[in-house]
């Protein structure tokens, strides 16, 4: 029998926004790359989300492939025309997302809060 | 199918062939990750090199030995006092780093291609690669034998 694929993210509503909290710490391997990529597309596939913000304070670790499945998200938000925000990243992960100049495509915030007010205007 | 025998720059002491599967990888790099943790590696160390690896096999299995599980890898490495060293090697035709388009323009920001390399080069204090492109060598100078970053 298939092993159920993990709960990745937590989501939760707050004032249309999703808000989602990533629950795996090491986002590195294939198989959780895959289900990470398969939960973020459900997000705006499946339960209609269009204004979606990613928590990522409990990740520790990130890959190149799983950054790439923040970019296929942001192009489902884009072509919803809703809104993406990313918040509470790690100084270590943030690393990443600049050397992969990805803080110049995703809207990054310190916490939650600010994430909120961006996507609530 | 079989990779080629080893180049004098690729004889390090610890040596694996094994099947291109991201499976069989795993636990070499969890081999490896304790090997570090047991010479008493800084775990920040322990983790860039992890985070290294995951790339570099990545690329060999996917982009070198394109997913075809009857091809190998040979990963040879080296776990020193002062520096960890290894090569990836696959049975891909190689590639030319040069030529992989800058991922940090805004044309390629949204493509695949290119992430990894400057990952690798980011968690590693040296990446180079071996004629005809098909290997990789990477060190890691051990946290206190490398100036601050």
């Amino acid at each position: 029998m298939a092993a159920q694929p993990k709960r990745l993210l937590e989501v939760q509503s707050i004032d249309n926004v999703a808000v989602v909290s990533i629950q795996q710490a090491r986002v590195l391997d294939d198989q959780i790359i895959q289900q990470f990529g398969d939960q973020l597309k459900s997000l705006v596939d499946q339960a209609g989300h269009q204004r979606i913000l990613l928590n990522f304070s409990k990740v520790e670790y990130l890959s190149s492939a799983a950054l790439g499945k923040l970019v296929v998200l942001r192009k489902q938000v884009d072509a919803v025309k809703g809104k993406l925000a990313l918040s509470n990243i790690d100084a270590s992960i943030f690393e990443a997302f600049k050397i992969t100049g990805f803080d110049r495509i995703f809207k990054i915030f310190d916490d939650e809060q600010e994430a909120l007010q961006f996507l609530q205007k | 199918m079989s990779v080629r025998p080893p180049l004098p720059e690729q004889m390090l002491p610890e040596c694996f062939v094994i099947r291109s599967e991201t499976s069989e990888a795993y636990r070499v790099r969890e081999h490896i990750a304790n090997l570090l943790r047991h010479r008493g590696y800084d775990e920040r160390d322990v983790i860039d090199i992890h985070q290294a690896l995951e790339e570099a096999l990545v690329n060999a299995i996917k982009h070198g030995n394109q997913c075809d599980c009857q091809k190998q890898l040979r990963i040879s490495f080296c776990v020193d006092d002062d520096c960890f060293q290894i090569c990836i090697e696959d049975e891909g035709s190689g590639f030319n780093p040069e030529n992989v388009a800058n991922p940090l323009s805004m044309e390629q920001l949204e493509t695949p291609c290119g992430r990894g390399l400057l990952m690798m080069k980011h968690y590693m204090s040296e990446v180079s690669y071996l004629e005809p492109g098909n290997a990789v060598m990477m060190v890691k100078k051990r946290c206190g034998c490398r100036e601050e970053e």
